[in-house]
């Protein structure tokens, strides 16, 4: 692995099913995350996925990648157009930089309408002989 | 009070306000918060359901909890927040007098020190970090407010949680206009027409031209400068003498961009728009149309052509490809 390497694409079809149970299962009862009345009220066009979900779904996207012995150090998202129900978000990502043990990965979330997340993953990677991808 | 002074005043309150709004940073956000379960295997295992996440080490009897967990065992569900400074609260409900009423997070930065693992107890602390001047955002104007949590397991420190929201007033969202019918080749999303050109005395001829499928370009009668769009001076030579030249329809692409984000009602992203260089040597903005939005590129032969947007509405575009 080298700076410059592309992780492979993941798709994540955005089901209200997503929005909400990630929500719930981040604890997180903003009702712009479950009520779509309540969302549109608050002039959003429907209910949008929180912060934490789309969090948890970087952070799987760079484990998933790198494997079981991968560690996150630091995950640092910006969010920018929402995650509404019925678009889907694609993951990518690039190695930015490898310092001994540690990548620095940016990561980009893109859907239907423009940029949802942008951010930059810190993790450790499994030393040689522990099992990992690539 | 008369307009100036109420504009004056105006201002006054927002600096008072971003005065008050300064006060607060660096005073805590939560004191002494315990996060209300300890870290545990069935809300770790309904947070990896919810995510797709099947990452065998958050699963059996080494487990450890999803780091990005992390601000999860620190919220307050149902109930409510524990820990809450009244500096915290005071802020907020500053900013929700202030009508910035409405909230949505933006950034999260989060440092992993240690795992957490199922029995951990959970405490933690944080400070207001910053909170911004006044900005204007597409969802509308407000302030940001920046957090830091220090999060502890045991007492020993586990991560910190850096966090952004935009406290905001919504902007008003575009009023839709009624349905009309039309031609599907030309009304893309349906309910929505396109903008309405402003047609004032200095630009009348231009429209009227257009609407006998004639592109006017306008000429000085002093110096026979071109010009496009129209305009009641000379930009050479100040004369405000002018007579027309009708282009012969034929241009290249000068530049372009492809329009991704935001989109508009009356358009469908993404859609290329093309700066045209005409024979004549004079450029407009239009649509390049006929060419897939990707396939557009500079120094692309392009014909005029006339684009019938509406029952009321026909503009000037160029179709990719020279005269055939």
């Amino acid at each position: 692995m080298k700076a410059g390497d592309e992780l492979p694409p993941l798709e994540i079809p955005i089901t209200r099913t997503l929005i909400v149970a990630g929500a719930v299962a981040s604890r997180d009862y903003q009702d712009v995350h479950h009520d779509a009345e309540l969302a549109r009220a608050k002039g959003s066009p429907d209910i949008f996925m929180n912060i934490l979900t789309t969090n948890g779904l970087v952070g799987r996207y760079i484990t998933d990648h790198f494997g079981p012995a991968a560690v996150l150090r630091k995950v640092a998202i910006r969010l920018g157009a929402p995650n509404h129900p019925g678009d889907t978000m694609t993951l990518t990502g690039t190695v930015t930089d490898i310092d001994g043990d540690t990548a620095r990965v940016r990561v980009v979330g893109a859907n239907g309408l423009g940029r949802h997340v942008t951010g930059t993953v810190t993790v450790l990677l499994p030393g040689p002989g522990e099992k990992g991808a690539s | 009070m008369n307009d100036e002074g109420a504009a004056v005043n105006h201002e006054g309150a927002a600096h008072d306000l971003d005065a008050r709004l300064k006060a607060y940073e660096g005073r805590a956000a939560a004191r002494a918060g315990i996060g209300k379960d300890r870290v545990n295997e069935p809300m770790i295992r309904h947070w990896c359901e919810a995510m797709g996440d099947t990452n065998p080490a958050y699963e059996g009897p080494d487990a450890v909890a999803p780091p990005t967990m992390l601000q999860a065992w620190t919220m307050g569900g149902l109930s409510g927040h524990t820990g809450r400074s009244e500096a915290y609260d005071e802020l907020l409900a500053l900013l929700d007098g202030a009508g910035y009423t409405s909230v949505v997070a933006t950034d999260c930065e989060q440092e992993y020190l240690r795992p957490l693992r199922p029995g951990d107890a959970i405490t933690f602390d944080a400070v207001i970090e910053s909170v911004s001047e006044r900005k204007r955002t597409r969802l509308g104007t407000g302030h940001f407010v920046t957090t830091r949590m220090d999060i502890r397991a045991g007492g020993e420190p586990a991560g910190t949680h850096r966090f952004r929201i935009l406290k905001y007033a919504p902007a008003a969202r575009p009023r839709r206009e009624p349905e009309t019918a039309r031609d599907p080749e030309t009304a893309r999303t349906p309910g929505t027409r396109r903008p309405r050109p402003v047609i004032n005395r200095d630009n009348a001829g231009f429209w009227e031209a257009v609407a006998e499928h004639r592109l006017l370009i306008q000429r000085c009668e002093a110096c026979a400068a071109l010009r496009l769009p129209w305009l009641p001076g000379c930009n050479a030579c100040g004369s405000q003498r002018w007579d027309t030249v009708e282009a012969c329809g034929s241009g290249t692409v000068f530049s372009y961009v492809v329009m991704h984000h935001p989109p508009f009602p009356a358009f469908d992203p993404p859609y290329a728009v093309g700066l045209v260089e005409l024979a004549e040597g004079v450029r407009m903005v239009s649509n390049v149309i006929g060419v897939p939005y990707d396939k557009v590129r500079i120094g692309m032969p392009v014909t005029l052509t006339f684009l019938r947007v509406d029952e009321e509405l026909e503009l000037p575009v160029f179709r990719a490809g020279g005269d055939d």
